[in-house]
């Protein structure tokens, strides 16, 4: 099992439910906009507490509301790529790519700086800051960012919304090539269902 | 010229260096208290905020006589702060130190305005990306927030400085006006408006605060810019 979620969480006056379990390689987690699946990723994050439920990926439990557990969001192991990219703008392309590699404990870096450089195609921005970047170059230094934190797993948040068909494209192939070549299992959330049935193996539908 | 260098007299030039310093060390003693502050106020969910929010704002509003007068109460002779600051070695009352504590006081308001705005502008979103990337909240206090808060921490105080240049209620009620030991410029210019004769004195010092406060608040402005802040300190 990849993803074991079974959690409720109320926002305001709704109350946001989700239970699933899933296999290796990419799950789309799929719904209209505002079911609720960026809370599910926050959640599984750390970001969000639920009030009750139990949260495992890979067999480590990271919260649940019976035993106690709520792990925090830095040792959870989670390479969250943001819809709005969040890069820190005080830090060049490479302050960011290196940010969470800095703090990885060395026995959970298992990809190289410049593995990632290359297998992402960043060589040339290393040193630009994020707000010259364009949407996908912009995406691909998150997605780098979070490889190099040690991710055991990640949450992707609509990485596509926000740009055009080439770029789209583009940061496609990027996620089905960590999915072939890297092996990691991603939760997806989109409300796109095209992009869902070319890159995820299992559907969860939110609603 | 009135303000050619060799027409400012030695004692002049002491008026000056001391305006300086009492600011300067008033800057400084403020910041930390500041900074907690307007942490506190932007970050704080607790019971009391607005309560606190009024109070640190209060030497803004308060006729100046007045917060001097209080100082009197809390830091003179007689007061419990001042007896304990003397026994401590730091005495404050006419001295210079205890005009730095009249414009810290006075400063605190700007100070903490400038810095609350700045840590309120810092993306919440980028610091629970940090989270997310391994950082602990103090690494994260470090790496993200004080970063992209500092240009409005150093606007800050720079207004807090360019505050204490100008504080004269206060300080003239708690610390007296006593040459070469809390007569800052404003206090100076008092005093050689009391005198006749003495016009040269008071025009020379006058642009003396006019440019001083003027860089002050040219230097607070171009950090808030930078940062992009949406609300002015000014």
């Amino acid at each position: 099992m990849s993803f074991e979620v079974d959690v409720s969480i109320t926002r305001g006056s709704r109350r946001i439910a989700a239970g699933f379990a899933t296999g290796p390689g990419i799950t789309a987690l799929f719904g209209r906009s505002g079911a609720g699946k960026t809370s599910v990723l926050d959640m599984i994050a750390g970001l969000a507490r639920p009030d009750e439920g139990r949260i495992a990926v890979g067999g480590r439990v990271l919260f649940d509301a019976e035993a106690g557990i709520d792990l925090r969001p830095e040792v959870r192991g989670c390479g969250y790529v943001f819809q709005d990219y969040r890069l820190f703008p005080h830090m060049s392309v490479e302050g960011n790519l290196r940010y969470g590699w800095r703090m990885a404990a060395p026995d959970a870096r298992w990809i190289a700086f410049e593995q990632v450089v290359e297998f992402l195609g960043l060589g040339g921005l290393l040193t630009a800051r994020p707000r010259r970047l364009s949407g996908g170059e912009a995406q691909r230094v998150a997605i780098g960012r979070a490889l190099l934190s040690g991710a055991r797993f990640l949450l992707m948040d609509e990485p596509l919304s926000s740009l055009d068909a080439d770029r789209r494209e583009e940061i496609m192939r990027v996620i089905e090539r960590i999915r072939d070549e890297l092996a990691l299992p991603i939760l997806y959330v989109s409300h796109d269902r095209r992009e869902v049935e070319r890159l995820a193996g299992q559907i969860v539908e939110m609603d | 010229m009135a303000l050619a260098p060799n027409s400012i007299s030695p004692e002049e030039w002491g008026i000056i260096w001391l305006s300086l310093k009492v600011s300067a060390a008033a800057m400084v003693a403020t910041l930390p208290v500041g900074f907690a502050l307007a942490w506190a106020l932007a970050r704080g969910r607790f019971p009391g905020r607005v309560l606190l929010d009024g109070l640190v704002h209060l030497p803004l509003v308060l006729p100046p006589v007045v917060t001097g007068w209080m100082l009197l109460i809390v830091f003179g002779g007689q007061g419990v702060a001042g007896r304990w600051l003397a026994a401590m070695g730091m005495p404050v009352m006419f001295r210079w130190t205890g005009a730095a504590l009249a414009a810290s006081v006075m400063a605190l308001p700007l100070m903490v305005r400038a810095i609350r705005l700045s840590l309120e502008s810092v993306d919440r979103r980028l610091e629970a990306a940090a989270r997310t990337l391994g950082a602990s909240p103090m690494r994260v206090f470090v790496t993200i927030t004080l970063p992209l808060a500092l240009p409005g921490v150093l606007a800050g105080m720079v207004l807090g400085f360019a505050r204490s240049l100008g504080e004269f209620g206060a300080t003239i009620t708690f610390v007296s006006n006593i040459p070469g030991e809390t007569q800052t410029l404003p206090l100076a210019i008092y005093a050689a408006l009391q005198v006749p004769g003495q016009e040269g004195i008071v025009t020379r010092l006058a642009l003396i605060s006019v440019g001083l406060s003027l860089v002050a608040l040219v230097a607070s402005e171009v950090l808030t810019r930078r940062m992009g802040m949406r609300a002015h300190v000014l």
